[in-house]
């Protein structure tokens, strides 16, 4: 973090640089929005323009560009456990406790076959 | 008895103590709004159709433009005050509060219409998502102003006492305030246009 003036001066210059990008960024989101892509390419570029807009708040803004190791840690940590929380609903949907497998079925139809012919 | 810390880096970390308490504040924040994004995902995925264009994008967009502006004077108002500029650090402050407000005041027309129209929270699942991001966000948005008006106000006599640790709490409350913006532009997409 700088604490002499001149380099903050200079930041302020950066600061509002980046806050013009990200202006920018907002307009060619919501231009991209009125081109009415394909889904999924439509959700890719959205996404894809807001990590690149939340990456420069981040390193910029809130100084991630010259932090302490402490700092990284703690949002490594936080990168992880976010990547877990993301992946849960994919766990959930692929999730077959309770729901029949083709192969239980086809047992089943065996077994109930076999009874059947008794 | 005298806080050590609160401007002094520690010897272990570097750090002062807010800044790891904040930093550690924030990354419990990520995991209450990432447990609610993962929810939209899974609600949105498992939808047989979602709808399309439901929400104004007009408005969406401004308070987005609002926000970001509102981060840039945040963070204005720190390097102003870390360049010995009190008058203009808070002037820089109370612009972040006032666009805020709007921000909110907006929100409050947005969902006035919905309501209007019957398109509360229980009206589908879509409205019921939007409603619980977009309002725990807007709590998150009242608790920045509150703090950011304490320090503008009240807590401004901090200044004249220890100047570098009322620039450390402006700081703090800075990361936090760039944080709710961060959140705010992954929801405007997510809500707003896909």
């Amino acid at each position: 973090m700088h604490s002499d003036p001149a380099a903050i001066q200079k930041s302020i210059r950066t600061y509002l640089m980046v806050g013009a990008t990200l202006l920018v960024f907002t307009g060619i989101t919501v231009g991209v929005n009125l081109i009415h892509l394909a889904v999924p390419l439509a959700i890719t570029v959205a996404l894809l323009i807001a990590t690149m807009k939340g990456s420069m708040v981040a390193a910029i803004f809130m100084h991630l560009n010259h932090e302490k190791k402490w700092i990284y840690g703690a949002l490594i940590l936080t990168v992880v456990f976010f990547a877990v929380l993301m992946l849960l609903p994919n766990l959930s949907v692929s999730d077959t406790i309770g729901t029949p497998s083709p192969y239980t079925i086809a047992a089943e139809r065996a077994h109930a076959g076999g009874k059947a012919e008794k | 008895m005298e806080i050590p810390y609160t401007v002094e880096p520690r010897p272990d970390s570097g750090l002062a103590n807010g800044k790891l308490g904040i930093w550690l504040f924030l990354a419990s924040e990520v995991m209450l709004f990432g447990a609610l994004f993962s929810t939209y995902i899974l609600l949105r995925v498992g939808a047989i159709e979602w709808p399309h264009g439901e929400l104004s994008i007009l408005l969406g967009g401004i308070n987005t433009v609002i926000l970001i502006a509102s981060s840039v004077t945040m963070v204005l108002a720190w390097a102003q005050l870390k360049m010995n500029n009190f008058s203009r650090g808070r002037m820089f402050l109370l612009i972040t509060i006032v666009l805020a407000t709007i921000f909110l005041v907006n929100k409050y027309f947005e969902y006035a219409e919905h309501f209007g129209k019957g398109e509360g929270p229980w009206h589908s699942t879509f409205f019921a998502i939007y409603f619980t991001l977009t309002g725990l966000h807007g709590l998150h948005i009242i608790g920045g102003i509150v703090v950011m008006a304490y320090l503008a106000g009240p807590g401004a006599g901090l200044w004249k006492r220890n100047p570098d640790q009322f620039t450390n709490r402006v700081e703090y409350t800075g990361l936090y305030w760039h944080f709710v913006d961060l959140v705010w532009i992954f929801l405007f997409p997510v809500l707003y246009l896909l």
